[in-house]
C-alpha cells in the first residue's frame, strides 16, 4: 500500500511539472509584448531594455521559466496589473469565496447524482430509469450560466424571493453563514453549480451499477438465498470505485464551471477573478488562477486515486 | 449478418435468385438499427433544421438582424411582427437566434473536426507503435488532462485575447487530448487482434496494416466519441463568448446575446432567455444523436 502511494505521488509531481509549463507559457502565447501592459506608448528603446531587463525578459525563455518557478513555490505570483496587489493574495481570497460555494455544491450534487444513479441503476427499465436518464441527459446539456440566468429570472426578478447576485447586501463585508440575510446569497449559485455533475454523476453511477449487476457473483449471492437489499447493498459497494473516479472529474468540472457561475452571479470567488482578469487583460492573476485552480484538481485526482486504492485493493496492483 | 439462408441448397443459391436485401453490411444494419430508433430520428430532424436554417439564414430570417431601432428596443415576445420580441438595440431576436446558429456551429464542429484529425493521428501512430513513442504522447496528453477543460479553453482563449479564430484554437487544444486517449485505446485493442498479425505474416507493412486494417476498425468509435463532444463543443463554445472571449460585438452568436440581454433581465426576462434556450436545444439534440449513433454502430467506450 505504502508503495502504491508513493509511486502516485512520484507520477503527479511531473504531471504539476508539465502544467506549470502550460500556465508559464500563456504569458507568451497572448498576442503583443507581454510588458505591453506596463509600458508607456511613447517609451524608449532604451527604456524598453531596462524594463526587459528588470522584468528578466532578455534571458533565454527556460532561463526565465526557472526564474519564474522559483517565485512561485515560494508563493511570489507576481503582482496583479489592474489592481496593484500580489496576485497570491487575490487568489487565495478569491479561493475562499470558492470553497465556501464548494462546500455546499460538492456534497449537494454527489449524493443526489448517486442516489439517483444507483436507483435507476437496481431498477432498470423503469419509469424512474428512464427519469433518471433524462434528467441525465438534461444536465449535461444545459448550460449552467443559463440556467443561472433562469433562476434569476424565477426566483429573484419574477418572485423575488432571493437576492440576484453578489455576496450579501451592498456595502456589507462580512459573510455570516449562519444567518439568512448572508446565507440566501448562496443558494442560487450553489444550486445552479451542482446541477451539472448531477446529470453526469447519476449517467455513471446508473451504468456502473447496470454493469456489476450482471456479473456472475450477484447471481452467487442471490443463490445463497440474500435478500435482494443485501444483494444491492453488494453491488453498491462494488459500483462505487467507478463512481470515485468520475467523483473526482466532476470536482475539477466544478471548478472549471465556476467561471460561468460565478460570473452570472458575481460571487467573487476565484471563477469570477478569472473572468475579470479577462476583461482587464490581466494576464499575471490570469496566469495564477489558472495554476492554483489546476494544482488543487491534480491534488484532487490523487486523492480519489488513493481513495479508489483504499476501496478497491486490485487497483494497486494495476 | 445470419441472415443468408443457409439451409437453401446451393445449385438455387445463383445470382438472379439470391434477393441482395438478404445480406446486410454493417452499415446497412446500423441504418437499419437507426430507422427503428424514433428518438434518435427525432431530434436528428431538428439538428437538421437549425443546421439548415443556419446555412439558409439570409433567406430564413425575417428581419435583417444587424438593422437596430430606437422605438423597437427590448420589445416582448409576439410584439408587432417580432415574434420573439427585440434586443437591448431593437433588432430583431428570431433573426439574430437564426444568424447566430452559424456562428455556434461553426465553433461546434470545426473544433471538433480538427481535434479528430491531429487527436486521432497521434492515438492511431501511438497505439500502433507502443513502446515508448506511446508512453511519450500519452503522457504530454495527461498533463491536459490536469486542466479542467472550461479551465483550459479560458486559460488560451483569455491570454490570447478572444476573437472566433482563437476560441477555436483553444476549443481544438481541448479536444485534442481526449480523442487521442480514445483512438489510442482503439488503436490497442485492434493491434493485438489476430488478423493484423495474418496481414503482417503476409508480408504486408505498418503503412498498409495501418491505412487497410487499423484505420476502418479505428474510425467507429473515434466518429461516436467526436459527435458527442460536438454538444460540449457548442456549450464550451457559447461560454467563451459568454465571457468576451469569443466573437465579437455586433456579430450575432448566442453566448454573446446572452451575456449582453443579461443586463435588460428585469425588463424583458424571458426574452433574455431565449439565446440560451437555443444553446440548450442544440446542444441536448446533438447529444441524443450521439447517444442514439453510438447505439446503432454498437460502440463501447
Amino acid at each position: 500500500m505504502i508503495f502504491y502511494i508513493l509511486r502516485r505521488i512520484l507520477y503527479a509531481i511531473p504531471i504539476a511539472f508539465g502544467v506549470s509549463v502550460v500556465c508559464f507559457s500563456l504569458v507568451y502565447i497572448a498576442p503583443g509584448d507581454p510588458l505591453q501592459t506596463v509600458m508607456p506608448p511613447d517609451a524608449t528603446a532604451e527604456t524598453i531594455e531596462i524594463v526587459k531587463h528588470a522584468y528578466g525578459f532578455d534571458k533565454p525563455i527556460p532561463m526565465q521559466y526557472l526564474i519564474w518557478l522559483g517565485h512561485v513555490l515560494t508563493g511570489n505570483f507576481g503582482m496583479s496589473i489592474s489592481t496593484r496587489r500580489p496576485v497570491i493574495l487575490e487568489v487565495t481570497d478569491a479561493l475562499a469565496n470558492t470553497s465556501l460555494l464548494a462546500v455546499f455544491a460538492v456534497p449537494l450534487s454527489f449524493s443526489i447524482g448517486y442516489a439517483m444513479g444507483a436507483i435507476a441503476g437496481c431498477f432498470p427499465g423503469r419509469w424512474l430509469d428512464r427519469l433518471v436518464t433524462g434528467t441525465a441527459v438534461v444536465g449535461v446539456s444545459l448550460p449552467n450560466y443559463w440556467l443561472g440566468i433562469v433562476l434569476v429570472v424565477l426566483f429573484a426578478v419574477q418572485y423575488a424571493l432571493l437576492p440576484a447576485t453578489g455576496m450579501g447586501p451592498s456595502g456589507s463585508t462580512n459573510f455570516h453563514i449562519l444567518e439568512w440575510s448572508s446565507a440566501k446569497y448562496l443558494v442560487l449559485p450553489v444550486f445552479t453549480l451542482a446541477m451539472i455533475p448531477i446529470g453526469i454523476l447519476a449517467r455513471t453511477t446508473r451504468a456502473a451499477v447496470a454493469e456489476v449487476r450482471n456479473q456472475d457473483f450477484v447471481q452467487t449471492l442471490r443463490a445463497k438465498g440474500l435478500s435482494e437489499w443485501a444483494v444491492i447493498r453488494h453491488v453498491l459497494k462494488n459500483s462505487l470505485p467507478q463512481v470515485m473516479a468520475v467523483m473526482g472529474l466532476q470536482f475539477g468540472y466544478l471548478l472549471g464551471g465556476s467561471i460561468l457561475v460565478e460570473t452570472v452571479f458575481t460571487w467573487p470567488g476565484s471563477g469570477f477573478l478569472l473572468s475579470k482578469a479577462i476583461i482587464n487583460r490581466d494576464v499575471p492573476v490570469l496566469q495564477g488562477t489558472i495554476l492554483a485552480l489546476s494544482l488543487i484538481f491534480v491534488a484532487t485526482n490523487l486523492v480519489v486515486d488513493l481513495l479508489q486504492s483504499l476501496v478497491d485493493p486490485r487497483i494497486r496492483r494495476a | 449478418m445470419s441472415d443468408i439462408a443457409l439451409d437453401k441448397p446451393l445449385e438455387t443459391f445463383d445470382e438472379q435468385a439470391a434477393p441482395a436485401t438478404l445480406v446486410r453490411g454493417y452499415w446497412q444494419s446500423v441504418f437499419n438499427r437507426l430507422r427503428h430508433d424514433t428518438v434518435t430520428l427525432f431530434f436528428a430532424a431538428i439538428v437538421l433544421l437549425i443546421v439548415l436554417a443556419a446555412i439558409f439564414a439570409p433567406l430564413v430570417a425575417p428581419f435583417d438582424p444587424y438593422k437596430d431601432s430606437v422605438i423597437a428596443r427590448l420589445k416582448p415576445i409576439g410584439w408587432r411582427d417580432h415574434f420573439l420580441g427585440t434586443d437591448e438595440l431593437g433588432r430583431d431576436m428570431l433573426s439574430r437566434l437564426i444568424y447566430g446558429g452559424r456562428v455556434s456551429l461553426l465553433m461546434g464542429v470545426v473544433p471538433v473536426l480538427i481535434a479528430s484529425i491531429v487527436g486521432g493521428l497521434l492515438g492511431v501512430v501511438g497505439g500502433f507503435a507502443g513502446g515508448r513513442v506511446n508512453t511519450a504522447i500519452m503522457r504530454a496528453m495527461d498533463v491536459f488532462y490536469a486542466f479542467p477543460s472550461v479551465l483550459l479553453a479560458v486559460a488560451v482563449a483569455g491570454a490570447m485575447g478572444g476573437g472566433i479564430g482563437n476560441g477555436m484554437l483553444a476549443l481544438t487544444l481541448v479536444f485534442i487530448p481526449p480523442m487521442c486517449r480514445v483512438t489510442e485505446t482503439a488503436t490497442t485493442q485492434v493491434r493485438a487482434l489476430d488478423y493484423i498479425e495474418a496481414a503482417r505474416a503476409t508480408g504486408a507493412g505498418t503503412i498498409t496494416i495501418i491505412r487497410y486494417h487499423v484505420l476502418g476498425n479505428v474510425l467507429g468509435p473515434v466518429f461516436v466519441y467526436a459527435s458527442s463532444l460536438v454538444s460540449v463543443s457548442i456549450l464550451l463554445a457559447s461560454g467563451l463568448s459568454f465571457l468576451g472571449l469569443g466573437v465579437r460585438p455586433p456579430t450575432a452568436d448566442w453566448g454573446l446575446m446572452l451575456s449582453t440581454l443579461r443586463q435588460s433581465i428585469y425588463v424583458v426576462p424571458f426574452v433574455c432567455a431565449l439565446p440560451g434556450a437555443a444553446i440548450f436545444v442544440t446542444s441536448i439534440s446533438f447529444n441524443l444523436v450521439s447517444d442514439g449513433l453510438r447505439a446503432a454502430m454498437d460502440v463501447r467506450m
